[in-house]
């Protein structure tokens, strides 16, 4: 088959074709590590896990982000031909690897590190799996942080600025985690703006998300709870 | 610098207060001309009416403030505006959208 590959840096690139041999069971992840190993050794790309756990590895398959070590080639194939890019929505390092500082400076900036607000004397508090706040968590806590969703996000492509829908996914998470101290505060951060408010529902994170996660959702209870949150404390 | 909770708001308020004056004005237009009223009979119904002042101004009031937003948000995204910039545009867009509004609604209301 034939795979048009992105190679270039920052200053911009060009696709680079190569012929690659297709076989039963391969991943796109498979064929750019194929490229490496045997037609260009300088190719850089990013992986780990090759298991779908990490979250290094995305990249635009045919134009839509995907995870690339769980994506068969057979599935998305087009008349024998493939084309692979670095992630978009992101800067580019070199060739196939994308620079996700954006992506989890954003995380951190929604508050996306647990604060605890006990210390180890105190009772930890018991929290049922099946009270609404746990489900609302455990609804997102799968997260691998791939940005395939925020490569997916069009808000994101007008506005680089927005948070996005993963970290807006994480706010949700530890919004509804009563062990976590600084709840306030997030809802306070994705209040403002270029937070949830700036997100248009269309659910592309959703249809994305190769992990099956719902951050669409997650965003619209993140702008149910901040909407309540400022009637309660008076305007 | 897009929408903050204060506009998101702003925007889903003004939507609700349209809504039900939109069937309102629907309706009363299908009712009025019914009898084949000439724009001088209404004219005549409406001038002078502190009620239909007031339902046309505060219509016009929220549909100002609606619009501003709404194209506040296409013109950050498509044309990446922002700052004070943005602010601007959606402050002079809302004023420009409620003096024509104000025009007309004291052109059918005033005596
Ligand atoms: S639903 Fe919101 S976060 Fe998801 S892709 Fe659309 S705008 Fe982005
Ligand atoms: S929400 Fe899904 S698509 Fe987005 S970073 Fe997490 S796992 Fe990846
Ligand atoms: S290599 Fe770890 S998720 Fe693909």
């Amino acid at each position: 088959m034939e795979v048009a590959v992105w190679r270039g840096d920052e200053t911009g690139g060009r696709y680079e074709t190569f012929d690659v041999p297709a076989q039963d069971n391969q991943t796109i992840l498979d064929v750019v590590t194929w490229i490496q190993q045997n037609s260009d050794a300088t190719l850089t790309y990013r992986f780990a896990c090759r298991v779908g756990m990490c979250g290094s590895c995305a990249m635009m398959v045919n134009g839509t982000p995907r995870w690339t070590c769980r994506t068969h080639v057979r599935k998305v194939l087009k008349g024998n031909r493939l084309q692979v890019a670095p992630l978009q929505n992101l800067p580019v390092i070199k060739d196939l690897a994308a620079d996700m500082d954006p992506f989890f400076d954003k995380w951190v900036r929604v508050g996306g590190r647990h604060e605890p607000g006990k210390t180890r004397h105190d009772q930890i508090e018991a929290i049922p799996p099946d009270t609404p706040d746990r489900e609302n968590a455990d609804a997102g806590i799968e997260c691998i942080n791939c940005s395939v969703c925020y490569a997916a996000c069009d808000t994101v492509r007008g506005n680089p600025d927005y948070l996005g829908p993963a970290a807006l996914q994480r706010a949700w998470t530890i919004v509804n985690d009563e062990k976590h101290a600084g709840r306030q505060q997030i809802l306070n951060t994705v209040a403002a703006s270029d937070g949830c408010f700036n997100c248009h529902s269309m659910g592309n994170c959703t249809v994305h998300c190769p992990n099956g996660l719902d951050p669409m959702n997650a965003i619209a209870g993140l702008k149910r709870a901040v909407t309540k949150n400022r009637f309660k404390r008076g305007g | 610098m897009m929408l903050d909770v204060r506009l998101y708001l702003a925007q889903r308020i003004s939507a609700m207060i349209m809504a039900p004056l939109v069937f309102i004005h629907l309706g009363m237009m299908v009712y009025a001309i019914q009898g084949g009223l000439s724009a001088a009979e209404i004219l005549g119904r409406t001038q002078g009416s502190v009620f239909w002042m007031l339902f046309y101004g505060l219509f016009v009031a929220a549909a100002s403030l609606h619009a501003a937003i709404g194209l506040r948000v296409i013109v950050h995204e498509t044309l990446r505006l922002r700052g004070m910039a943005l602010r601007a545009l959606t402050w002079g867009l809302f004023a420009v959208f409620f003096v024509m509004g104000a025009r007309a609604v004291m052109a059918v209301t005033m005596i």
